[in-house]
């Protein structure tokens, strides 16, 4: 080895670092918050309705306007969150025939906070026969000094609906990003539908290079799962190249599913890769 | 084991159809990413720890004896982009054909019947593996070492690359493979025994993107 590659840490691995499924929770730090959001909407045969809404620490959660048969969620910021040594749970529900949607007041900010532990972000969606879910936060920035591990858990049952985006920036303006490790795990039917590990910003090998983000400070994701989508298509390509931000909208191997993957030096950017995604998968 | 047996599966001279494929290095070199020794390390350090952890893993826990058709799903769903699907059974269904002439076992035989379009590479290569006696951190070296030295080796044609600097540069990146290797076959002993949800799944986007930008091309000289 040249004394200027870098050392194999144990780091190297990190994909191995989160828990498996089932696995007590690590304490986490004595300073951190612990809490667990629930939001559950049911069917009562008519409309949806929200039988629990269960706000704790940093998420505040609202009933919002009704939007025909679809409640509307929205998740407010209380407090700072997630900081170093936090464990945060966000548990979401739509039961059978429900329709529900949530969103997030602002954008979740993951800051360093009181120790360099990480925090964890664990959000976990069930979606029931014939229900719906729209889970469209605001975007997850990863500040300079921060640690986080998000995992999204996702349950779908074989009629279930999903959409799901999920966009991550990598530092504020002009600053490097913290450490930012998700994994997203989605069954459907009891079949896993997609499952994927992503890990950025030091100390993490060669996320920054030309295989990984290629500098690129935004990447995000649009996941539609639903029987009555158009799965028969060729992948559609946003983008020329890679330098300005590109996307690609594709079926799953185990559909009815597409996923939208982009990425763009900045999160405006992001968000028209993936509108447009929408769009196309919407045949609009 | 048989240490030759290892050395036949990961050389490049097996007919498993490897050399048509760049390991997406091709789309990053048309892109400029890829445009020098340093940057094709870069892009091979980011593979390696992306899609060759999660391919080295799945190939160590066929090895390891887990159900291969389980495997070939976990597969599909850590591959979101179709390209690469279509790319990993097409790898897997040559491989196959050379494994079951190599290393004749009556697992590979149920394996072909039950895909015949191919299964995922990965896991062909962990059951010729398991075929020949090998251990699963012996698979899971051959996928994590094929995973850079098919890039490195695309890149020197693509490129005119000093064939000597890609040589060094896998050289310099072997403690890092083998500590990839390691953490694969880890984690396929442990998914044994809690199940194939334990088994990495790292991914990498600028892969999954390029690879369906790069099958799109009217003209390539490398199938992915």
């Amino acid at each position: 080895m040249s004394p200027s590659s870098p050392p194999v840490s144990a780091r190297a691995t990190s994909g191995l670092d989160l828990p498996p499924a089932g696995a007590p929770e690590p304490p986490g730090h004595p300073d951190g918050v612990h809490a667990t959001a629930r939001i559950r909407a049911a069917h009562n045969g008519r409309v949806t309705t929200l039988p629990q809404l269960h706000s704790d620490g940093p998420f505040h959660v609202r009933r919002m306007r009704t939007s025909g048969n679809t409640a509307m969620v929205g998740i407010i910021g209380a407090m700072s969150a997630p900081l170093g040594g936090d464990r945060l749970t966000l548990d979401i529900t739509a039961e059978d025939r429900a329709e529900l949607e949530v969103t997030t007041a602002a954008a979740t900010l993951a800051l360093r906070g009181p120790t360099t532990e990480a925090a964890t972000y664990d959000v976990r969606l069930t979606v029931g026969e014939h229900a719906r879910l729209r889970w469209l936060p605001q975007p997850l920035i990863s500040a300079a000094g921060s640690n986080l591990r998000q995992t999204y858990t996702v349950e779908l049952a074989a009629t279930a609906r999903l959409m799901l985006r999920e966009e991550q920036l990598l530092g504020r303006a002009d600053e490097e990003p913290g450490h930012l490790v998700s994994r997203i795990l989605v069954h459907r039917a009891g079949r896993p539908l997609l499952d994927q590990h992503t890990a950025y910003g030091a100390p993490e090998p060669g996320w920054n290079g030309p295989a990984v983000l290629n500098g690129h400070r935004a990447v995000g994701q649009l996941l539609l799962v639903g029987p009555r989508l158009d799965i028969r298509r060729d992948p559609v390509l946003l983008g020329t190249g890679t330098k300005d931000g590109c996307a690609v909208l594709a079926p799953l191997a185990d559909g009815p599913a597409l996923l939208a993957t982009a990425i763009a030096p900045n999160a405006s950017t992001l968000r028209e890769l993936l509108d447009k995604a929408h769009a196309h998968a919407l045949n609009r | 084991m048989s240490r030759a047996a290892l050395l036949l599966l990961a050389d490049g001279r097996f007919p498993a159809g490897g050399h048509a494929h760049s390991g997406g290095v091709e789309a990053a070199v048309a892109h400029g990413a890829v445009h020098d020794t340093d940057s094709l390390e870069a892009f091979c350090r980011g593979r390696l720890h992306t899609t060759g952890l999660t391919t080295a893993a799945l190939a160590a826990a066929a090895a390891g004896g887990h159900d291969p058709l389980l495997l070939d799903d976990a597969a599909d769903a850590r591959t979101p982009a179709p390209a690469l699907r279509a790319a990993a059974r097409r790898l897997g269904r040559q491989m196959l054909r050379a494994a079951r002439a190599a290393f004749p076992s009556a697992e590979l035989e149920r394996l072909a019947a039950a895909r015949p379009q191919g299964a995922h590479q990965p896991i062909v290569l962990g059951l010729a593996a398991r075929a020949a006696g090998l251990a699963p951190v012996d698979a899971a070296h051959a996928v994590a070492y094929e995973n850079i030295g098919g890039p490195a080796t695309a890149a020197v044609r693509l490129l005119s690359l000093d064939p000597l600097d890609a040589s060094r540069l896998l050289a310099r990146l072997g403690p890092e493979t083998d500590a990839v290797a390691a953490a694969a076959s880890g984690a396929a002993a442990r998914a044994m025994a809690e199940g194939i949800d334990v088994l990495p799944s790292a991914s990498s986007p600028l892969l999954d993107i390029a690879a369906e930008q790069h099958a799109a091309w009217s003209v390539r000289l490398f199938a992915s």
